[in-house]
């Protein structure tokens, strides 16, 4: 029965790998295809070396970045003071940070538009400048539960309430005490929660095709759409960045334990 | 004129009322505790003084000044925590500078007051540790440097020994004593140990259920208790239960025993119950002071430095200390003795 059940269990596991490794394997075995006859690099190089590729990859960082510094001044005042001063408000913001998983992104940004189109009371999408903003927000919002969820867990290994009342006998008000003593203690939590804004930024493709900027996302589809081998080189480089981000995760919350705060 | 005055300071959480009209005036440079027991409104008092409740009624000022309102922030008052309350991403030296940063003292003299401050709780060579690098005890002592840096007018702590063991608890408070004479510092101290609260405090409130049931010395407290709540809280006072025999010759019956007391019981008439109180030290089996109490003893038991012997007396249980010496006779249980003490050590208690 035993053996059994252990049998079982290694084959269910098997079949997930191959599930997941096959596949990534043939991409993988594919892009490497470009010159007939032997392997090569070629599609790699193409990719890279595609000057429409350099901007908009640089444009989703750069989108990233911005991102993941308003969920920082969004989130981290918010969880702080939710579990300060409003802890019964705790299922119901965190219940909104769950929107974005329910709802799609095409319904956000349809939503965008019609609120913030040329002839609305803050016409947004009239300009560059706005057009790129309301996507970092839309890009905030979406990565609005990975985010809060992270703070809110850094959040629990300190005792926020004691550490804030400290501060205060001490003269700080409420900047300083975010700035100084909550941001600087959930840093490997605000941190995993930014590697995670990062992977869903660069990959998004619904937001930033209806506001028509030039992301990542768009080239990616617009690449597979009219070449043959370079998507697959795009889709392994997609995948290493996001396990590299996963990768930073694990290093950095590793390397958080090493420094448990003892209270 | 006092420099912490507590006036009619009251709080409810919602309808349960925590603090009831309590009054208390404190001197400049005075160490006062607060001993109750867990639940009694020390904590509340306290976290309304430092600013982080507010009261439901009464004032509260320092140094004439009403301070109700200031923020936490703007009442400089220096505040030590049980659980500590290190900032973990500091270390030693970074914590201590704390308030004198957000105060935007110079650099240099940050420098000066934190060495200071470090040889104060004599902790200079850890001032680059981080909190879960120190124990306990240090943590608390670069706590109390923390809190003292910025030279509050007043100083709190709030049960600051509870967390550590007991050898700790005994060397910590004297340190904090000593530091507090030193520099003068107002101080109030919140603690449940009657022990810690005898031992290093000007004066002592005993605190029942959200009010003052007496604020005095701590041999005041200890010799004097004015309640049968603090007679209870405070050492380990016996309670003879007693009833009134005349009033006017000032005698009692304990059990079938006559005992003339040396104050007055008051405007209780005969037959009245009476509880009397009686230190287990003012006792011995020696002939001494002009009262006798005659019991059976139920046990005797040898606690190295003294022998606790417990008697019964009319209903009650009497328990005394004597000296061990070499040649000290154990009393035997079953075995009827005669207790001797003065009567002026039998306290009336007032319920
Ligand atoms: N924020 C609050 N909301 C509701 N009730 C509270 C609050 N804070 C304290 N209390 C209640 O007030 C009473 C007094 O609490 P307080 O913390 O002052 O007691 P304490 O004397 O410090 O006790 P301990 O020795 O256990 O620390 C308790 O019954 C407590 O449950
Ligand atoms: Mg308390």
């Amino acid at each position: 029965m035993s053996l059994l059940t252990r049998i079982i269990g290694w084959a269910v596991l098997i079949f997930g790998l191959l599930y997941f490794f096959v596949p990534l394997g043939g991409l993988f075995e594919f892009s490497l295809r470009a010159r007939r006859g032997v392997y090569s690099l070629d599609a790699y190089v193409r990719v890279l070396a595609d000057p429409q590729f350099q901007a908009t990859f640089s444009y989703s960082v750069f989108m990233a970045l911005v991102t993941i510094v308003i969920g920082i001044l969004i989130v981290v005042p918010t969880a702080f003071w939710v579990r300060l001063k409003m802890p019964w408000a705790r299922p119901y913001v965190e219940f909104m940070t769950l929107l974005p998983l329910v709802i799609p992104a095409i319904v956000i940004v349809f939503g965008y538009i019609r609120l913030y189109n040329t002839s609305s009371w803050l016409p947004l999408t009239g300009s560059l400048t706005g057009t790129n903003a309301l996507l970092a927000f839309g890009y905030t919002m979406l990565a609005l539960p990975y985010m809060y969820r992270a703070v809110d867990t850094g959040l629990r290994t300190i005792d926020v309430a004691t550490l804030t009342e400290a501060a205060q006998s001490l003269g700080a008000g409420w900047i300083t005490i975010l700035r100084r003593v909550i941001l600087p203690n959930v840093v490997p939590a605000v941190l995993s929660g930014a590697f995670l804004t990062f992977a869903i930024v660069i990959g998004e493709f619904t937001l930033a095709a209806l506001l028509d900027r030039p992301a990542f996302g768009p080239y990616l589809q617009r690449i597979g759409a009219n070449k043959a081998y370079e998507p697959f080189a795009l889709s392994v480089i997609a995948f290493g960045i996001t396990w590299g981000c996963l990768a930073l995760i694990q290093l950095v919350s590793r390397f958080s334990k090493m420094a448990p705060p003892r209270i | 004129m006092s420099f912490l005055a507590l006036e009619n300071l009251q709080k409810s959480f919602g309808a349960v009322q925590v603090v009831k009209d309590f009054n208390m005036s404190i001197e400049k440079g005075e160490f006062v505790s607060f001993l109750g027991p867990s639940g009694c409104g020390k904590t509340t008092i306290l976290r309304m003084i430092a600013g982080f409740e507010t009261p439901s009624g009464g004032t509260i000022s320092i140094n004439g000044k009403d301070q109700s309102r200031l923020k936490t922030s703007q009442r400089n008052i220096g505040m030590v925590f049980q659980a500590y309350a290190l900032f973990p991403n500091m270390n030693v030296f970074d914590n201590v500078a704390f308030g004198l940063k957000v105060a935007g003292t110079p650099k240099t003299q940050i420098e000066a007051r934190v060495k200071e401050m470090l040889a104060l709780i004599r902790l200079e060579h850890l001032a680059d540790r981080y909190p879960y690098q120190l124990s306990g005890g240090q943590q608390q002592r670069v706590a109390l440097a923390r809190a003292l840096a910025p030279k509050p007018q007043l100083l709190l702590l709030d049960e600051p020994l509870s967390a550590l063991d007991a050898k700790i608890r005994i060397s910590l408070r004297e340190e904090i004593r000593q530091i507090q004479r030193q520099l003068g510092i107002t101080t109030v101290f919140v603690t449940h140990d009657q022990e810690e609260a005898l031992s290093i405090s000007d004066r002592i409130v005993v605190m029942n259920a959200g009010h003052a049931d007496q604020i005095g010395s701590p041999s005041e407290i200890y010799n004097h208790p004015a309640t049968r709540f603090v007679a209870s809280f405070v050492g380990t006072l016996n309670m003879i239960d007693a009833v009134v025999a005349d009033p006017a010759a000032q005698t009692v019956r304990i059990g079938d025993q006559l005992i003339a007391l040396r104050e007055s019981v008051g405007n209780r008439k005969p037959s009245d119950p009476i509880t009397l109180a009686l230190r287990p030290e003012a006792a011995s089996l020696s002939e001494h002071g002009d009262a006798t109490l005659r019991g059976e003893v139920i046990s005797a038991s040898f606690l190295g430095s003294v022998v606790r012997t417990k008697i019964a007396v009319g209903g009650s249980t009497v328990s005394f200390d004597m000296f061990n010496s070499p040649d000290l006779r154990m009393p035997a249980p079953g075995e009827d003795i005669n207790l001797h003490f003065s009567s002026g050590d039998l306290l009336i208690v007032r319920d």
